[in-house]
């Protein structure tokens, strides 16, 4: 590596240069910054990544030690940010050099899984080929796990999983993510599994507070803002939502952001009789919001 | 005797850094990746084995040395060459083509003469390898 002058001088290293030239800073606090909460999660990221910078500087200065095992479990409810901060971690990841490429490939069981025999181990093979150099993101890999039919060739899967995180540790990252308790099911029937994953990160549910602030972040990057009574009609919305069947975090958000955009577009469609500033078309009023089926 | 064809013929082997190295280039390139076998060394033997199918839409190398180690192992005693296929209209052909694992004993090529029709010589060459059955050439 050429940098590797500038920032080790004999057997010193200069940790601020090191962490300037990964960039990793930015990738950082670009996840501060767009992701609401999740401290846990945060906190875990940023020593992964501190973990990576040291290996880095002990290689520099000669000290060996194999590469730190980075294979993850993800678990929390629908819509807590699981697949967002998979993709950030393989940006992370490929700024710090840990893997080549930093393209993240997501799959759930069907893209593993064949439908007879001999099928699965052709398809995992070529799922895990295409994820080498990046991170594999197995959503919902409980699936994966089928203990009510003996047969199933998720097995198979998980088999040819396994012996490529332990042999080419180097070569991919593979994060696994699903609910909580039927990860815990899939893992303690799967203990192998369980024991090859050094990271088990946690996802909580979003509080009320945190999805007005999600609901704001979204709403700017889409270019819409709140009146000022349209943010006090979300504020009494989302506890309703939330006491609502299948409510997914910041999905859900998302999905009542969407339909109000919708309500917007209509509303000023009716009142077309008056030319449109550009105002109008980036707000979102307290109606817009107020005609959801969750006040009625 | 030491056969070569391809790409890197008048090179020395490839070592496995190297092959990495090349099969790398290839995928950027956007060129599909592929491993055959063959134990007929003769040149114009172009029926090689396909070891698995072609590889596409790989960004990282790894996996298809992955697959030159696996064809390694399962028949060490063979020639294994791995081509890069371009996709791109007016090219549509192999790009790049290397040999990648080589028997461990080449026993060359003879000289065949046959006499036609007035004390004409049509010259052959024949594998000395190639006059055991296919599967016991190399062993």
């Amino acid at each position: 590596m050429s940098d590797s002058a500038s920032s080790a001088t004999g057997d010193s290293v200069d940790l601020n240069a090191l962490l300037a030239d990964s960039q990793v800073r930015s990738v950082l606090d670009e996840l501060d910054r767009e992701l609401i909460g999740l401290k846990a999660v945060k906190s875990r990221v940023s020593e992964i990544a501190a973990l990576l910078l040291i290996d880095r500087a002990r290689k520099q200065v000669g000290l060996a030690g194999a590469p730190p095992s980075l294979h993850m479990s993800f678990t929390g409810n629908p819509g807590t940010g699981k697949t967002t901060v998979a993709l950030r971690m393989a940006q992370i990841l490929h700024r710090l050099g840990y893997v080549r490429k930093g393209h993240l490939v997501s799959v759930t069981r069907d893209d593993l899984v064949g439908q007879y025999i001999g099928h699965t181990a052709p398809k995992t093979k070529e799922v895990l080929k295409k994820a080498m150099g990046g991170v594999l993101f197995i959503d919902e890999a409980y699936y994966l796990y089928r203990p009510e039919n003996e047969r199933d060739y998720g097995q198979e899967a998980i088999e040819i999983l396994l012996q490529v995180m332990e042999n080419q540790r180097d070569d991919l990252v593979v994060i696994l993510a699903g609910y909580r308790e039927r990860m815990d099911t899939f893992f303690k029937s799967n203990p192998g599994l369980s024991s090859r994953i050094a990271h088990h990160l946690e996802f909580p549910d979003y509080g009320p507070d945190e999805l007005q602030q999600i609901a704001q972040t979204m709403l700017a990057q889409m270019q819409y803002r709140l009146s000022s009574s349209g943010a006090q009609a979300l504020r009494e919305y989302i506890p309703l939502r939330m006491a609502q069947p299948h409510f997914a975090n910041a999905r859900s958000v998302r999905n009542a952001l969407d339909r109000a955009r919708l309500r917007q577009a209509k509303r000023l469609f009716a009142q077309s009789d008056k030319p449109l500033t550009r105002e109008d078309l980036m707000t979102i009023e307290a109606e817009d919001l107020r005609a959801s089926r969750v006040f009625g | 005797m030491k056969i070569t064809q391809g790409t890197f013929s008048f090179l020395p082997d490839l070592t496995d850094q190297e092959i990495t190295a090349q099969i790398q280039y290839a995928l950027d390139q956007g060129w599909a990746i592929s491993v055959e076998y063959t134990d007929d060394p003769h040149p114009r033997n172009c029926y090689w084995e396909m070891w698995g199918n072609p590889m596409f839409d790989l960004p990282d190398a790894a996996g298809a040395v992955q697959e030159v180690r696996d064809a390694r192992k399962a028949h060490p005693q063979t020639y294994i060459r791995v081509n890069a296929f371009d996709a791109t209209r007016g090219f549509e052909t192999t790009r790049l083509s290397f040999i990648v694992n080589r028997p461990s004993n080449e026993p060359g090529f003879g000289l065949v003469r046959q006499e036609g029709a007035g004390r004409n010589i049509r010259y052959t060459i024949e594998s000395y390898a190639a006059k055991s059955p296919e599967g016991r050439r190399y062993e």
